[in-house]
């Protein structure tokens, strides 16, 4: 009965929209947390699992020795590698492909990766347009890694103590 | 004689161990791994490695298992923490100078070293020195090295000595600075070398031509049957994305133990070779063109059927290589009878078919391979072994290292590997082995059969004397007559007084024919003489040489090359004249394409199926490993197809093997044999014997130009024997007598042909005998590999 009472003294108040009002207002001079993606990004960790990268050594070799750890650690064999001996008798990759469709982004290949060859970057922002274009080739992966070295290693120093 | 069993305990089971036995060798039949490097059930044991260290209850330190005989009631623990300890402590030395390397080394993921380091190795190195680094050598085509991974197990260096019979790698210098190296920086040549590439525990020595191209773990392997030569070596292709990657041996006690020759290892290269015919094709006008199966049987067909309703069916010659199948043999023979007595033969370089109907029912050992090692003493003749059945030279030399006596007679020194009682080279075989018969007959007072009394020598040499007196002494010898033999101008004579020695000093007499089929050949109907099944046969038929003697209006060439796979002068006009020429092959040449007018692209031995029969008569059937590659077909579905569209009997079998169950219950229902029997000899005409011309042309098959697989296989092609075999070689004696020296042309003339060929000298050769190896272009059209030869000129010398 009581309670019957009570809430019709709060509605004859308008007690509820007052309260509902006092947070937009609140809100309304607080500080915006939304983002203008692209132009602005939320901070990624250094250990972000996005876009695969091959890297290359400072002297412009490629890291990649195709020895094919990431290919079988891959629990979604989203890889493909072929491997052939190389004009100098270096052991090198013919052919690296991942598919970023079936690629699960678990991270499992830059940890097999006894060279630190194959990567995860920290771009997110992607698309593709045409089929087959999620095949990222060995092409498409070493531009990648050209492209964003200097982010690349940034990120594995960062990690360094940890690993 | 039963075995003495001893009783020992081994982790606290009671065992039972023939006594005597290694302990390593009973651990392994009961199933208890003990961890080990250098042993090897096949080698020596050296106990070098200490890899197979246990505990044992009476010394006090570990011992080695695979040099530690077992005695009644010993105590071994296997995993005791002292065994551990132990193994544990030779790990961490192996791995002190072994590089951390494994991802890009071709043995991860199948190496011995890798496995044992994730059982007994340590996370951590305790080694902060610099390690050892070595040299690597260049062993040639076949073997890739990476001699700083080497743990000195000696492995490759026992099975030189041992099986090989070549030691070609050996250890040099001492302690931490010992090598395996070659002596004098060689290549490695032995016809077996490929073997220490399975051998080698680590990845020191590896397999050149898959070099990186595959890991252990993404291969399939599928077994399969070497197809090169009659003894049948099991083999396991592995295969990486339907693509063949490299081939290693199957285990078979029975025929191949754990060997195989590089013939048979490397030769799958060919597979993939630009020669390789994927689509079907017509010639019309003298221009090839591409086209559909359905209009190439078409166009084969109606050729054939025009042929033979024009000409009659023995206007059709086929030839079929003696690497065929069962299925394709009997299939081809079939496809024969059909067309209305078509001629059939596999025999391609074979000159003198007298004594056909003389013949065992199939040529071969006939017996197993470890029975025939058993037996006490063997005569070769006219077989270079090594060369043309490698693993069956290996046999021989097992044998003969157990205690076998071995006498060889060939034009040529053949390097056998091992201790010959009686190494007889002579040009003149025929005359040579008339001796031995003289001697024979001498030595026993038998009755010689008159038809050979014209054959008898006037001189009888020590050699033939000594062989004689071996043959007849033994309790149970064999004469085996190889390929060089068969393909003698004068086969006829020597087969029938082979046969005549063995029946009286009461010896196996056996043929050694080329081609993995050349035992089945002849029970499969592939020769003309014989029935499907092997039966003897009253119908005359066309032999391989008759058939090109008197040339044919057609020819079915099947898996044969022309100017590489056959000898005879005539076959090129034969060829040329025929209206009709069908080509069923797994490549194309050119004499193919300016032979033949349908071609149909077959599958090579790894995407067919079908069935050998080998050297020792086991029937071994094998599948395709991989998909053929482009539109080729399996050779017996082509002559499946053939035959039904041509609608005859016999070709409605859906599978390789519903073929031969139908060919090996014809063949159960033959006796074991056709020969005439001892009476026959009166049957016999008298033969004049074969005149020695001046200069003999010797034209022994090269190992690695074989066959149309061997011969595109580029790392065997450039083995330096194979470089060798393009010279004309001839004995330094010779050569001095003629004012030649190694280095020179020379012109010779063979029948019609000409040819001008760089000279080598070799002591190897007997005198008056002019070895040019057939399988090269430049020997091709020189025609029968044994014949007269002329020296045509006196060339400049440079």
């Amino acid at each position: 009965m009581i309670r019957v009472l009570q809430d019709f003294v709060k509605s004859f108040l308008l007690i509820e929209l007052l309260k509902g009002m006092a947070l937009t207002g609140r809100k309304m001079f607080a500080p915006k947390i939304t983002l203008y993606f692209p132009e602005e990004t939320a901070p990624r960790s250094p250990r972000f699992r996005g876009l695969h990268a091959l890297r290359r050594y400072a002297n412009g070799e490629e890291r990649c020795i195709a020895c094919k750890l990431c290919e079988a650690v891959c629990p979604a064999l989203a890889i493909t590698i072929d491997s052939e001996q190389r004009e100098d008798g270096s052991r090198r990759t013919t052919r690296y492909d991942i598919d970023l469709f079936k690629c699960i982004y678990c991270g499992f290949c830059e940890e097999a990766c006894p060279v630190d060859a194959i990567v995860e970057t920290n771009i997110l922002e992607y698309h593709f347009e045409q089929r087959g274009e999620q095949i990222m080739t060995k092409g498409k992966l070493l531009a990648v890694g050209e492209q964003h070295e200097q982010q690349i290693a940034a990120n594995r120093l960062l990690d360094a103590p940890y690993r | 004689m039963t075995e003495q069993l001893v009783t020992i305990e081994v982790d606290g089971k009671t065992l039972q161990a023939p006594k005597g036995a290694m302990l390593i060798e009973v651990l392994d039949e009961k199933g208890i791994y003990v961890p080990r490097f250098c042993y090897h059930k096949k080698l020596s044991i050296p106990a070098n490695c200490r890899m197979c260290l246990v505990e044992v209850d009476r010394p006090p330190k570990p011992v080695p298992a695979c040099a530690t005989p077992v005695a009644d009631g010993m105590k071994v623990w296997t995993r005791s923490p002292k065994a551990i300890e132990a193994q544990k402590g030779t790990m961490e030395f192996l791995l002190i100078n072994h590089p951390l390397d494994c991802p890009i080394c071709d043995q991860g993921g199948e190496c011995e070293l890798q496995d044992m380091s994730m059982g007994y190795g340590s996370d951590v190195s305790r080694f902060c020195e610099g390690k050892r680094v070595v040299a690597d050598e260049d062993l040639g085509p076949l073997v890739a090295t990476e001699m700083t991974r080497c743990i000195h197990c000696t492995r490759c260096v026992r099975f030189g000595a041992e099986i090989a019979g070549m030691q070609e790698l050996g250890g040099m210098y001492r302690g931490e600075h010992t090598r395996i190296e070659t002596y004098v920086g060689k290549t490695l040549e032995s016809e077996l070398s490929g073997n220490v590439i399975d051998l080698c525990p680590v990845g020191a020595l590896t397999a050149k031509p898959s070099r990186f191209r595959a890991r252990a773990w993404e291969l399939i392997a599928r077994p399969s049957i070497a197809p090169h030569d009659g003894f049948g070596s099991n083999i396991e292709c592995h295969v990486r994305n339907q693509e063949l990657i490299r081939v290693i041996p199957r285990e078979n006690e029975a025929v191949n133990e754990t060997w195989i020759a590089d013939r048979d290892r490397f030769s799958y290269l060919g597979v993939y070779h630009e020669d390789r015919m994927l689509h079907p094709a017509i010639k019309t006008d003298n221009q090839w063109r591409e086209t559909s199966w359905d209009e190439a049987l078409e166009a084969a067909v109606e050729g054939l059927r025009k042929i033979a309703s024009e000409c009659g069916g023995d206007q059709i010659g086929i030839l079929i290589a003696p690497g065929a199948t069962l299925e394709e043999m009997l299939l081809a023979r079939r496809l024969a009878e059909g067309l209305g007595g078509a001629s059939i033969d596999h025999r391609l370089r074979q000159q003198d078919f007298s004594q056909d109907a003389w013949m065992p029912r199939s040529p071969g050992i006939g017996e197993t391979y470890p029975d025939f090692q058993h037996r006490d003493y063997a005569w070769i003749v006219g077989a270079d072994l090594r060369r043309q059945i490698p693993m069956f030279a290996h046999r021989v030399r097992a044998a003969a290292e157990a205690g076998m006596r071995v006498s060889a007679l060939h034009a040529l020194d053949c390097g056998w590997n091992f201790e010959l009682e009686n190494n007889w080279i002579q040009a003149n075989i025929p005359n040579a082995v008339a001796q031995v018969a003289s001697a024979v007959r001498d030595k026993t007072s038998r009755k010689l059969p008159s038809a050979l009394k014209k054959l008898m020598p006037d001189l009888i040499t020590d050699e033939a004397r000594a062989i004689a007196e071996d043959l007849i002494a033994a309790s149970s010898a064999g004469l085996l007559l190889g390929a060089d033999v068969i393909h003698h101008p004068a086969f006829g004579q020597i087969f029938l007084l082979a046969r005549w020695i063995s029946e009286v000093c009461d010896v196996k007499l056996s043929l050694l024919p080329e081609g993995a089929n050349g035992t089945g050949a002849w029970l499969a109907g592939a020769v003309p003489h014989r029935e499907i099944g092997g039966f003897s046969s009253d119908v005359s038929r066309l032999d391989a040489r008759a058939m090109l003697d008197s040339p044919r209006a057609a020819y079915i060439l099947i898996g044969i090359e022309p100017d590489m796979d056959c000898a005879h002068e005539a076959i090129g006009p034969a060829l040329k004249q025929a209206r009709h020429v069908v080509t069923i092959h797994s490549f194309m040449n050119d004499a193919l394409r300016e032979f033949s007018h349908v071609a149909l692209p077959a599958a090579t031995f790894a995407e067919n199926e079908g069935s050998y029969i080998n050297l020792a008569g086991a029937w071994q059937d094998f599948s395709a490993v991989i998909p053929p590659l482009g539109e080729a077909r399996p050779c017996w579905k082509i002559l499946r197809m053939l035959g039904s569209m041509m609608e005859f009997d016999g070709f409605d079998s859906v599978s390789a093997s519903q073929i031969a169950t139908a060919l090996r219950q014809k063949i159960d229902k033959n006796p074991e044999s056709v020969a005439t029997g001892s009476d026959g000899w009166d049957m016999q005409q008298s033969i004049e014997s074969w005149e020695m011309p001046r200069w003999l042309r010797m034209g022994s098959m090269p190992v690695y130009r074989a066959d149309g697989m061997v011969r595109r296989s580029e790392p065997l092609n450039r083995m330096p024997q194979t470089q060798r075999n393009q010279r004309l070689h001839m004995h330094p004696a010779d050569l001095h007598e003629l004012n030649l020296a190694t280095g020179d042309h020379l012109s010779v003339r063979q029948g019609a042909t000409e040819a001008v060929l760089e000279v080598s000298a070799d002591p190897a050769l007997a005198r008056g005998v002019i070895y040019i190896a057939p399988g090269f272009k430049s020997s091709a059209e020189l025609g029968w590999h044994y014949d007269a030869i002329q020296i045509i000129d006196q060339p400049t010398t440079t």
